[in-house]
């Protein structure tokens, strides 16, 4: 009796060899920019423009652009703060958790996905600027620098402080995490390079990579330090970001879940949006074979999993708001489901707990559209679970007499399309100019796992006996 | 040794021995240096140097730079010769009088280097006793206001006052030569000299008459007292001494002639503690749910129509007790009337019934009512009448009749303004064509003025002499606290002018207080000395005067002089005019109690004050009940979007936006006057309508309820109504605790609420958990206590505070937008039913949002509460809120960057936030006229910063006066005192209902008032039963206590 190992099933299909895979994502690089790039490039631009003009406005006149009042002091801006901040954790979560896991299959989706982080982080970091008052003096007193103002310092109770050491040390570990992963791939581009601005650019970014294996091999310990550096940040930076409301005394908003479940809300978001732009980009790039389809099987799973924890987090706010017997907390979640911003919660509702749910019929998870479908759902959830918190707990909270309604101006909607302007200019600009897969490491699994691979290599063994065997 | 032949050269040059080389060979520096150059800076080349273009350029990068950073221009100019009492940084207080149109205070006006800034109340006055109310805290901004006239004008050209002058007397010598009327027109004039002055002018033209008209007119209590005791005047009420008040109507905390006096004597018995436990019971029976209504024990909502049946039956109900003839009136059916009865019967002689009626046959057997309860000589007093209304609507029909007749040759318009503010005013104006002449005084081009040929324009009250006499016997100064801003003149100056008397007013009003008091006045001392006595004091009480005429009284106080025994007439009058059940529509028109008649329109103040009941600013509207608004398919959102109305009275029609207003009577319309300005400035120019053409005149009869002929239907078109509240009820949260005086008197603690926090080791006060250490206090512990029972949300203090510390006004859109940045607040809540059912828990929230259909009304002032462990202060990122050695949340504006976290921490929702640029800002130019105009920035507080955009803002405690109070006290070398410090809302209060001081001196009032226990350092124990913090299961440790409101009503089992 023979036991046989069954063999795993190819990551990357389509039996691609290493020089397939160079060929594939370097064309992207190294051809002319596509009219359907072009036009993409154009809407965003358009709608950087267009959110450009109501920053300025914003900036010029002051806040009071906004929708704000004496109760709402928050809305849009912070919403939008968390919801990009939550995209932003699902690429450093592919490459640094998945990573630590051993999780192979990460290796074709993490260089977006992290691209996807830095941009969403760039663009989270506009709000807690731009919704300051006074941001000309407020960008640098934030920061706990020596200064001439006397014994003046920040304070360190405050967990909007919290908020610029957690963003600023995760913005920056990710940049590094992804640039490093970067750099092989610049080389490889670099050295096809045939135009001179090319190689110039592409040589200095690569920083002079060598190829050499102690290079190979410094490559490989420092993105482990890093791994093991981001690891722990995917999870404080959305825990720090919920604290600003946590630590409140706003009934809705002072709540000890919040840690973890913004956590899972962060990482369902930030999977939803890698979901989304992958689709597209493997499309359009036709990487059929590298970002297969379970690939997404997978991520939607994570996707689950994630919506069941965040679903299950909703019911236990209410368990205990009502456990709490405090007559604020109770109404303040009375008043999400039933007061006048109900459509609000129940669009949250429905995108973030139950559309995930249809995740469990193969059929669904494996289909394209509707998988694409289900990640721009649960993104506009995970937008409205934070309008809710922020919104409806603020607008009826202790005192009814200062209640009030919170009504979005054009320069609310418009600042929220300045970012999203910046993030596809910065997400085109890369899929255009930097290679989206990681070449690398991709070419690290084709061996282990590609058929033809075995196959060719199998009738080069045979030859090679047949061969001996002919001497 | 051979002598070497070598020859070292230093260059080719030496070798060459070129010439340029010799001759610079002896220098110590071969090369050419350009030191001695040519004028002009080049050399014999015309290079310019190095140097040279090192010390250019280092000066234009000077001068560039320097040009770049624009030295700001800074129109503070230091005195040349430092005037002898003006000392730059401090204040100077001086006493004067507030009149406007029969409203009369006394007053203090504080100025700085010599603008006026603050008013504030004059306590020497017994007639006001210091206090003060919205309209007269605002007026100090109508000081400056640059809608006012700047100079004369002749017929509609700017003129000069010789010109005026001439011409006005030419004309006005021929017109009484010609015999024709000239009629001098005014509202109540209180200035006995001002009297003097126009009584000499009619002695110079014979034929000129003295009209004398109220924007709200009470003439009826005069007829009334005319009728009973053969004297036309309002007598003086004294609500303090009555146990039982009932209202019909009256507004007397709010509009009815004398508020100011009057809220503080009946908060005097509405207080509790010290021992005492009782207090007034008020019942009040109207139509419209106004500030007064609020504050009653009892509201009962009655028609107009009803009105004087309702108070026929009260008579007949109590004189069928006291043996008194009745008549016979239709019933109608009213709550509480037999109720109000029999306590107004049991308290006879400590009771008072008054009504807000003009209609003389209704306010006779009010009369009457007060003379079988014996109330005249104890609660009323006619021998001290009240001079607040002295118009006559009889004198003044006549006046338009002569008008339209072309009787009138000559008018002057004394500052007043009939056009705008009487029912007749088209009348008038289409009367006034047919006039020769015709001045207006008015400070401003207004709706008279402008039909005028000659505006005379006045001074305003604080650039002016003058004197009044709100009550006999009573006098008071007004003096100039300011020269005149403009090139006016005040009014009895002109009338001396035209009449030719040389005299200056001043000296005319020195000589009549010479003669009339001085001379009279035992006093040793010299008329100057008796001269700056009164004008320091503010007050004077003459009070020989008095003497005299109580020695006239001794034996008639109380009894009726000459009045009428039968009021058969007056029933048969009543029953005449009133209605038991009236099925169509009827108007209630009122004042506001921040606007008034109308003549501060121009006061952005006073446009944004919330109405005390309705919270609305910036507009009038129909208020009308639930119950019509649904009959008639009006609705309006919490957010102030709402249906318009087409108001029709008679032939008269407005377009009005409709507010549903609880406690409003089914089947009445409320629409405040005093909107609808058209000539008043650009702050109160088309703010609302009009609604003074409305008034119902019947014979000479101003009817200010119409019950004929009252039309309203919907308007398709729909408009938003600025709020500063929103939600009206109070959801069943303990922020208002309360009970009744039956309860209170069983327990001084009733209505008190002990919440409770879970623990490990059992229940706990709040105040046991807590993460904080806490703050020591040192030196001082500033605390503020506020009394529900005594706040009558007049809103005084929001106005107060609001010029004390600079808070911008933000017009309209900005309230819409929920933006108003009021340090203080008056919430203002309504009471809910009880469901009748058990509900579930989200359909008792729902219900809970619907007030009553009468409900009852709380006011709670709400501004920082200082809390010792304050939300705003542990989340600011840049610690520009922090928590002062004093007990004092400070905000320094100045660190602030505006992540308004603070705001959205704050359980109490106090923080302001500077949305936009308020000052210096076109976009906020009309409604925030005081900081952005070089004239309106004159009111600015200099010691309170005026903040710039993005930063968040909150009440203060007016830590400047606490600070100018602690350098006083040093300065003298004591501990600061009571005395040293109040805030702007505690002075302004004519309640009484706050105390602010330190609470670590133990002989401070508000120490003694909360009986606070032995404190240590860092804890408050407070030992008044009443006393309670909002919120207090938060810990968040408030510096602020309010007092549990107590009503005096019966438990709800007897009430049924």
């Amino acid at each position: 009796m023979s036991v046989t190992a069954s063999v795993r099933k190819p990551l990357i299909t389509g039996g691609k060899t290493a020089h397939d895979v160079t060929e594939d994502i370097c064309r992207q690089v190294e051809g002319k920019p596509t009219k359907l790039w072009l036009t993409a490039m154009a809407i965003s631009l358009g709608a950087l423009a267009v959110g450009a003009y109501a920053l300025l406005m914003t900036l010029w006149e002051g806040i009071g652009m906004w929708g704000l009042n004496k109760t709402v002091g928050w809305a849009w801006d912070i919403t939008n703060f968390v919801w990009w901040v939550g995209i932003g954790h699902a690429g450093t979560l592919i490459s640094a958790i998945l990573l630590l896991f051993r999780q192979k299959w990460r290796m074709s989706i993490n260089r977006a996905a992290e691209a996807m982080t830095i941009f969403a982080v760039i663009c989270a970091a506009q709000f807690p600027l731009i919704h300051m008052g006074r941001l000309w003096l407020g960008f640098y007193w934030a920061l706990p620098l020596p200064n001439t103002f006397g014994s003046l310092w920040v304070n360190f109770n405050s967990p909007l402080l919290w908020d610029v050491f957690a963003i600023s040390t995760y913005f920056s570990v990710s940049l590094v995490f992804w640039y490093i992963g970067l750099i092989p791939d610049f080389a490889t581009i670099r050295d096809r390079a045939t135009n001179k601005i090319s190689k110039v650019i592409y040589g200095s970014l690569s920083f002079g990579w060598d190829g050499a294996a102690k290079t190979w091999m410094r490559y490989e310990s420092v993105a482990l330090i890093l791994a093991g550096l981001a690891t722990p940040l995917v999870l404080s930076v959305h825990t720090i970001v919920s604290f600003d409301f946590a630590t409140s005394v706003i009934p809705g908003w002072h709540t000890t879940i919040f840690p973890p479940y913004f956590v899972a809300g962060a990482i369902f978001s930030g999977f939803a949006m890698v979901q989304t732009l992958l689709l597209v980009t493997r499309k359009v790039y036709k990487l059929e074979h590298y970002i297969t389809i379970n690939h997404i099987e997978l991520m939607n799973i994570i996707i689950m999993v994630t919506g069941s924890i965040v679903g299950i987090a909703y019911i236990t706010e209410f368990v205990i708001a009502f456990y709490s017997g405090v007559e604020y907390e109770e109404y303040a979640f009375i008043n999400r489901m039933t007061g006048p911003y109900w459509w609000a919660y129940w669009s949250m509702m429905t995108c973030n707990v139950i559309s995930p749910q249809l995740f469990w019929i193969k059929k669904i998870r494996t289909n394209l559209a509707a998988t694409f479908i289900l990640s721009i759902v649960v993104n506009i959830g995970m937008w409205f679970e934070r309008f809710v918190i922020i919104v409806t707990s603020l607008h009826r909270d202790f005192l009814p007499s200062s209640w009030a309604m919170f009504t979005p101006t054009f320069y609310d909607m418009g600042v929220y399309l300045f970012t999203f302007g910046l993030f596809f200019t910065a997400f085109f600009l890369f899929a255009k100019f930097f290679p989206v897969i990681n070449l690398a490491e991709v070419k690290s699994i084709l061996k282990s796992d590609s058929l033809k691979i075995r196959k060719k290599e199998d009738a080069r063994d045979m030859q090679e006996i047949e061969d001996l065997e002919n001497k | 040794m051979k002598e070497s032949k070598k020859t070292y050269w230093k260059g080719l040059e030496e070798l060459a021995q070129d010439e340029s080389f010799k001759k610079y060979a002896e220098k110590e520096f071969p090369e050419h240096l350009p030191v001695n150059l040519k004028k002009g800076g080049f050399d014999d080349d015309g290079n310019s140097s190095r140097r040279d273009f090192l010390k250019l350029m280092g000066f234009g990068v000077a001068a560039a730079s320097l040009a770049a950073c624009e030295a700001p221009v800074r129109k503070a100019i230091p005195y040349l010769n430092k005037p002898v009492d003006i000392d730059p940084g401090i204040a100077n207080y001086y006493a004067s009088t507030y009149v406007n149109s029969g409203n009369y205070c006394s007053i203090v006006v504080k100025t700085r280097e010599g603008r006026p800034i603050k008013v504030g109340g004059n306590n020497l006055s017994p007639v006001t006793k210091g206090c003060v109310d919205a309209q007269v805290e605002a007026s100090v901004l109508s000081l400056y206001d640059d809608a006012r006239l700047k100079k004369p004008f002749l017929g509609g050209k700017p003129s000069s006052w010789n010109e005026i002058d001439q011409d006005i007397t030419g004309k006005l010598r021929s017109i009484s030569s010609s015999g024709d009327k000239i009629s001098l027109v005014s509202n109540t004039i209180l200035s006995p000299t001002t009297k003097a002055v126009i009584a000499d002018f009619r002695e110079k033209f014979p034929n000129a008459e003295h009209i004398v008209y109220d924007t709200y007119s009470a003439d009826g209590i005069k007829s009334a007292h005319d009728n009973l005791f053969g004297k036309p005047v309002i007598p003086s009420f004294d609500f303090s001494k009555a146990d039982v008040i009932v209202s019909f109507a009256a507004d007397f905390l709010g509009t009815w002639i004398a508020p100011i006096d009057f809220s503080n004597q009946y908060v005097k018995n509405r207080k509790l503690g010290d021992g005492k436990k009782t207090m007034s019971r008020h019942y009040h029976f109207e139509a419209n749910l106004s500030m007064t209504g609020a504050n009653a024990d009892y509201r009962v909502k009655v028609k107009p129509s009803q009105e004087g049946l309702v108070v026929a039956q009260l008579y007949n109900f109590l004189a069928k007790k006291a043996g008194a003839p009745g008549y016979n009136t239709p019933k109608v059916d009213v709550k509480f009337i037999e109720k109000a009865g029999n306590e107004l019967w049991s308290k006879r002689g400590r009771s008072l019934v008054i009504g807000g009626s003009n209609d003389p046959s209704v306010q006779t057997v009010i009369g009457k009512i007060n003379d079988l309860l014996g109330n005249y000589g104890t609660t009323i007093d006619i021998n001290a009448p009240l001079n607040y209304r002295q118009g006559s609507d009889k004198q003044f029909a006549g006046f338009v009749n002569d008008l339209q007749a072309g009787r009138v040759g000559a008018v002057i318009f004394l500052n007043a303004n009939p056009v705008y503010n009487h029912p007749q005013g088209s009348d008038i104006a289409s009367g006034l064509e047919k006039v020769k002449l015709k001045i207006s005084t008015s400070d401003r081009m207004d709706e008279t003025a402008a039909l005028c040929d000659i505006a005379a324009p006045e001074n305003h009250y604080m650039e002016s002499w003058d004197d009044a006499e709100p009550k006999p016997g009573h006098y008071s100064l007004m003096q100039p606290v300011i020269r005149p801003l403009f090139d006016t003149r005040q009014v009895q100056e002109s009338l001396l002018t035209w009449a030719g008397s040389p005299q200056s007013y001043f000296d005319y009003l020195q000589n009549s207080w010479r003669t009339k008091f001085y001379d009279k006045d035992d006093s040793a001392l010299g008329f100057q000395t008796f001269w700056d006595q009164v004008l320091h004091d503010g007050v004077y009480k003459y009070e020989s005067a008095k003497d005299v005429s109580n020695a006239d009284e001794e034996d008639t106080s109380g009894k009726p002089l000459t009045g009428i025994e039968d009021l058969s007439a007056q029933f048969s009058d009543i029953n005449k005019n009133y209605k038991a059940d009236n099925s169509g529509f009827e108007l209630v028109l009122y004042q506001k109690v921040g606007l008034g008649d109308g003549s501060h329109a121009n006061n952005p103040w006073l446009q944004e004050m919330p109405d005390p009941i309705t919270k609305v600013t910036w507009d009038n509207y129909a208020t009308i009940s639930l119950t019509d608004a649904k009959a008639l398919g009006f609705s309006m959102s919490s957010e102030g979007d709402t249906n318009y109305a087409n108001l029709t009275v008679g032939g008269a029609s407005v377009k009005v936006p409709v507010l549903i207003q609880p406690g409003q009577t089914k089947g009445t319309i409320g629409l405040a006057l005093g909107y609808g300005r058209t000539h008043a400035g650009r702050v109160g120019d088309n703010v609302g309508v009009n609604a003074y053409p409305l008034i119902n005149v019947s014979g000479n009869i101003l009817k200010y309820a119409v019950s004929d002929d009252v039309n309203i239907a919907i308007d398709p078109e729909r408009t938003k109504i600025a709020r500063t509240q929103t939600h009206q009820t109070i959801m069943g949260r303990h922020i208002i605790q309360e009970s009744t005086l039956e309860e209170y008197k069983k327990d001084p603690a009733a209505g008190r609420v002990f919440p409770k926090i879970a623990t490990s080791e059992g229940f706990k006060p709040p105040g046991m958990i807590s993460l904080w250490k806490g703050h020591e206090f040192n030196n001082h512990h500033w605390g503020l206590m506020i009394d529900m029972n005594s706040c009558t949300g007049c809103s005084a203090c929001i106005i107060s505070c609001q010029a004390e510390n600079n808070v911008p006004v933000v017009g309209k859109q900005e309230v819409l937008n929920r933006r108003e940045m009021h340090w203080i607040r008056i919430d203002r809540y309504y009471t809910s039913d009880e469901p009748e059912e058990e509900l579930g828990k989200i359909q008792t929230l729902r219900s809970l949002e619907e007030p009553s259909d009468n409900p009852e009304v709380t006011f709670q002032p709400m501004m920082c509460q200082h809390c010792n462990n304050a939300p705003c202060e542990t989340v600011c990122p840049v610690a520009a809120t922090t928590h002062s050695s004093e007990g004092l949340n400070q905000m320094t504006y100045n660190r602030c960057i505006g992540t308004r976290y603070c705001a959205n921490n704050c359980p109490y929702k106090v923080r302001r936030f500077n949305w936009f640029k308020y000052h210096d800002n076109d976009q906020f130019a009309d409604a925030n006229p005081s900081m952005n105009s070089n004239l309106g920035k004159m009111v600015l507080n200099p010691d309170v910063t005026v903040r710039s955009r993005g930063v968040m803002e909150k009440c203060s405690l007016c830590v400047q006066r606490i600070q100018a109070g602690k350098l006083a006290a040093k300065k003298e070398n004591r501990r600061p005192v009571d005395d040293d410090f109040t805030t702007a809302c505690t002075s302004s209060c004519p309640a009484d209902a706050m105390i602010f001081g330190d609470m670590n001196d133990p002989n401070s009032r508000i120490s003694k008032a909360l009986k606070i226990k032995e404190k240590d350092k860092t804890n408050v124990e407070v030992g008044e039963p009443r006393a309670y913090h909002v919120l207090e299961e938060l810990n968040v440790n408030p510096n602020v206590f309010y007092l549990t409101k107590i009503r005096n009503k019966d438990s709800e089992g007897e009430e049924a």
